[in-house]
């Protein structure tokens, strides 16, 4: 079996005959190479989504064949989270908690359109219009719903973003691993606690604090 | 007997495992041509992204616009700023604004602007039906997997663009009704 | 429901019996009875006792503002078949009161939840008056035609900032807390109690009795969800332990509540039908079916010949695809972890390839259109169809079947599980497979027939366990009758003609009126009530939805049982959660 030539150190040159058996390369490119492979995704769904990434776990396209087919109920055994539907302000404090409790390095995965960014339903009220105002996200597919060889798509844009990681900038072996991401309240609307001070200051302003909505389409973006 | 369930479920499961298998290394009549169909003998697993499932010429992703290439190099687009997909988009994702004469200030059936918000974008293809110039389509292309959202997901009157070939080439069938349509129009009018 | 029902014989001696607290509704478009709040309970007890309507199919409400009125509409059937009676009571904004009708139908539970959720209309007399779908504590009522959500643009669609001089802009940037949230005058964030889930706590140990043989044991409260495997989806079940029997178990929902009603009513008639494939995401198709035959009431713009067997093909291949995959995911529930749904997805897989071709997208369909199909099937679409029909689907569905039903783990997982009698079956306003496998043969498409399905022999396959098994194998005979439509429908369709009944139309003016159309879903009876009042945009748009109210037997099913078989018995209800939370 040849070995995946993505391994190979681009600088150092290996005789021909060689090639079949031996590759240099760097812990690095070896670690991500590892990781990239066995990337476990959190089951997960949300909504239409989900079907499918069912699908995709399915025989037909069967995500198995880049490591992945470990999907766990857990979020302490998975490394990415495939956030697959709409994210409504009730079920939002669950995810946080969900993504707190994920071990690092972890990954996120917006897919579908509601996701990213809101989607058809973000005018709705119950709608967060998209994942990424409360988690950081890696790779967002859109699509509504992406069929299974979008998500596959995302999926190795995925592992081209894990490759190309760098030890030395990680985040994971630092002495401070990040911080766990505030959960929001559920109060007369969703309460996101970083922005608590901002809410008082709104909530307690003399004039109307809704923009115009003339003003606001007008707005050049 | 307790637990012949078990040894039964497994032997359908170990069945299936070799023989699909072997149907699809050495079954008769291209066995891996089928894959994934409703022909298929062998294995049913489509081994994306090396080999793919073709979609059907009706499949829709996010909408572009057509645009043929002029003679002096320029995109002309078949778009008229009409408004009829702004107007009949579900979710509102279809901002476009109607170009102005500079002098006499009044329309010219054309689109100065035009986005496409693809985070609200359903893919339900009402623009494309309803547009009376053939102007807005369904796109294939699934591959739109990003690092970055917000405003990059608002999709310009450049980015939306694609030349009429490629809409000939992903469409064939509903291309040629409507150059056959637009022809007849032609010669009538 | 037409004029005519309502000066029936049988309704006359109602409108006599009990005038003048009853008049027929006079309202140009609308029909049905009207019936003072205080005298409901009287009317609806003669009804269900003596006149047969012994099944509660919806209830609703419809918002009259600026008018300082609630309409709360109550849609009745009888589960021998025939045509529904359609009840209303009205009653004001400043003081919405309306006694509830849960000790005659339980099956009012939930939906007199949502109504009080959703437009703050009080139900006295309801045992459990709590928020269904949004938490404790969400301020406003949201389907009020007087409260806006945060991103709220304009009152209907179209919204007129897109054309002529559109910008792209993220509404959400406009809000001064970029995201999509609002709060009342003087809110102080510090104010918010952290444990919203209280009064559900409350709710569940409200009515549960002291242990009676003084041996003093543990309840224990557990919930499932709302992520977890086994449950479908981001669905929630709480359940008081005791030991490992299930004591008591309430349903939490609303974690996928999409405000499908509150966007529907902005939406005009045409824009809805995309929004209406996120239903029920499953089946697509039904729910296109359910939206535009009601539409076309009020149209009466009927399909032609084609366009009707389309329809029913594509719905009829949309209930193999869903009870394939529900009868998958139930042996996945029972352990049998995903080799069986991998057997079941692959058919199901085949059957999108079909509606891929044919619509455009594999689960999102958007196929109809008031008065017909988009589009015409091609030959080879049609070739594929007759082959999946005729050869294939009949081979694996037999596999399947010989799989499953004599294993023996199947077997005495779901034999006598979750057993759910005829009475309470109908009582709760369970419908489809549910209804059907606890010993009522009642089925939309034979009880009240829509389409053209009064011209197909089929059966209607009931069982009479009302068990998990025997829903398991209702599903199983409804996807052969499924198929010998199919096969009828392949034989029977006239091979040319027209799909489309005129040109589509894309802002199309529904004349004033209600109408309330009903569809066999694959989960049930799936109704859809819209209201118009002579506009693009309809005033008020409901889906009856089957998954929502097959739940309110959950735990009748569930309590006195282990609650490993909680998650079996969940399984066999067959949920969507796009379609109970909307």
């Amino acid at each position: 079996m040849d070995v995946k030539p993505e391994l190979n150190h681009t600088e150092i040159d290996i005789p021909a005959e060689l090639r079949q058996q031996v590759t240099i390369t760097t812990l690095e490119r070896i670690y991500n190479w590892g990781r990239s492979n066995s990337l476990w995704p959190m089951m997960f769904g949300l909504a239409c989504c989900a079907i499918e990434m069912i699908c995709t776990a399915a025989s037909r396209y069967d995500f198995s064949r880049f490591g992945m087919e470990v999907m766990r109920p857990s979020p302490r055994q998975a490394d990415v989270m495939i956030v697959a539907g709409t994210v409504t302000k009730k079920m939002l404090p669950n995810i946080i908690r969900l993504y707190n409790q994920m071990s690092l390095p972890k990954y996120v995965i917006a897919m579908g359109t509601c996701a990213s960014g809101g989607g058809p339903f973000k005018e709705g009220y119950n709608v967060v219009p998209g994942i990424d105002t409360y988690i950081p996200v890696d790779v967002y597919i859109t699509g509504c719903p992406p069929t299974p060889q979008a998500l596959l798509n995302g999926l190795i844009a995925l592992q081209e973003k894990v490759k190309k990681e760098q030890l030395k900038e990680s985040g994971w072996y630092t002495k401070e691993p990040g911080k766990d991401i505030p959960v929001p309240v559920l109060g007369p609307d969703i309460i996101d606690p970083r922005k608590k001070d901002l809410i008082y200051t709104e909530t307690h302003r003399p004039e109307p604090t809704v923009v115009e909505e003339n003003e606001a389409a007008g707005e050049d973006k | 007997m307790n637990g012949t369930g078990i040894i039964k479920g497994l032997a359908v499961t170990i069945r299936h495992f070799f023989s699909t298998y072997f149907a699809d290394q050495f079954g008769l009549g291209r066995a891996k041509a089928k894959r994934g169909t409703m022909m298929a003998e062998g294995l049913f697993t489509v081994q994306y992204p090396e080999e793919s499932v073709t979609v059907p010429e009706e499949f829709r992703v996010i909408p572009f616009l057509v645009y043929t290439i002029e003679e002096d190099g320029q995109k002309k687009y078949r778009c008229t700023a009409c408004g009829i997909c702004a107007k009949v988009c579900p979710t509102q994702c279809i901002w476009i604004t109607r170009m102005k004469n500079e002098e006499t200030g009044k329309p010219v059936p054309e689109s100065a602007e035009f986005y496409i918000d693809i985070d609200k974008c359903m893919n339900c293809g009402s623009c494309a039906e309803f547009c009376p110039f053939d102007a807005i389509k369904m796109d294939h292309d699934f591959r739109i997997a990003s690092y970055t959202s917000g405003d990059s997901h608002i999709y310009n009157k450049e980015r939306l663009g694609k030349p009429l070939e490629y809409y000939a080439k992903i469409r064939p069938t509903n291309y040629a009704q409507e150059e056959a349509q637009r022809a007849a129009k032609a010669q009538a009018g | 429901m037409s004029e005519l029902t309502v000066l029936h014989p049988e309704y006359e001696a109602l409108l006599q019996r009990f005038a003048p607290n009853v008049e027929p509704d006079t309202r140009p478009g609308f029909s049905g009875i009207v019936v003072l709040p205080a005298s409901l309970i009287e009317v609806v007890t003669y009804l269900k006792e003596q006149m047969g309507f012994d099944y509660l199919s919806s209830v609703t409400a419809v918002d009259q503002y600026p008018d300082d009125q609630f309409d709360v509409i109550y849609h009745l059937y009888k589960t021998i078949g025939g045509e529904g009676l359609e009840l209303k009571v009205f009653t004001t904004r400043e003081n919405p009161v309306v006694p509830s009708v849960t000790q005659l139908y339980p099956g009012a539970d939930f939906q007199e939840r949502e109504i009080w959720d959703m437009f703050g209309i009080r139900f006295s007399g309801h045992y459990d008056l709590r928020r269904l779908l949004l938490w404790e504590g969400f301020s406003g009522f949201p389907l009020r035609k007087d409260w806006h959500e945060p991103l709220f643009e304009e009152e209907v669609k179209p919204y007129k900032s897109r054309w002529p001089e559109g910008r792209a802009f993220h509404k959400e940037q406009t809000n001064p807390f970029h995201d999509n949230v609002q709060y009342p005058k003087e809110f102080d964030p510090e104010s918010v109690s952290t444990d919203a889930d209280e009064s559900l706590y409350k709710a569940l140990t409200a009515n549960l009795a002291n242990d009676e043989d003084g041996l003093h044991t543990d309840r224990m409260v557990v919930n499932i969800g709302p992520q977890h495997p086994s449950t479908h989806g981001v669905f929630r079940m709480s359940a008081v332990l005791e030991g490992e029997t299930v004591v008591a178990l309430k349903p939490v929902l609303g974690y996928m509540h999409r405000n499908h009603e509150k966007i529907g009513e902005r939406n005009t008639f045409l824009q809805n039908m995309p929004f209406t494939d996120r239903l029920d995401y499953l089946s697509s198709m039904s729910n296109n079916f359910g939206y535009a035959i009601t539409v076309e009431k009020l149209l009466g713009l009927p399909p032609p010949e084609r366009g009707e067997f389309l329809r029913v093909m594509m719905a009829e291949l949309t209930r193999i695809a869903s009870h394939t995959m529900s009868i998958g995911f139930l042996l996945n529930d029972l352990g049998a972890f995903f080799t069986p749904s991998l057997y079941a997805l692959e058919e199901r897989e085949l059957i999108l390839d079909i509606f891929e071709s044919v619509a455009g997208s594999r689960m999102m369909c958007n196929y109809f259109r008031f008065g017909g199909v988009v589009r015409d099937i091609s030959a080879a679409d049609f070739a594929k169809v007759k082959y999946l029909v005729e050869e294939r689907l009949p081979r694996k569905i037999d596999d399947l079947d010989r799989y499953l039903t004599d294993n023996e783990i199947v077997r005495s997982r779901c034999e006598g599980v979750g057993v759910l009698t005829a009475e309470e079956a109908i009582a709760c306003s369970a419908a489809g497979p549910i209804l059907r496998a606890s010993g009522v043969p009642y089925d939309i498409r034979r009880a009240d027939p829509y389409s053209i399905y009064d011209r197909f022999e089929f059966d209607v396959c009931y069982r009479n366990h009302g068990d998990v098994y025997d829903r398991y194998l209702v599903r199983l005979d409804e996807i052969r009758q499924s198929i010998r439509i199919l096969k009828q429908v392949i034989e029977q369709i006239p091979p040319e003609g027209p799909v489309m009944n005129g040109k589509v139309q894309y802002l199309v003016k529904v004349p004033p009126g209600e109408s309330y159309g009903r569809v066999e879903g694959p989960r049930g009876e799936l109704g859809f009530y819209v209201v118009s009042d002579g506009k693009v945009n309809p005033k008020r748009y409901h889906v009856r939805a089957p998954s929502l109210i097959n739940l309110t037997g959950l735990e009748k099913m569930c309590v006195g049982g282990k609650i490993a078989d909680a998650v079996t018995i969940l399984g066999s209800v067959d949920i969507v959660l796009g379609e109970v939370d909307r």
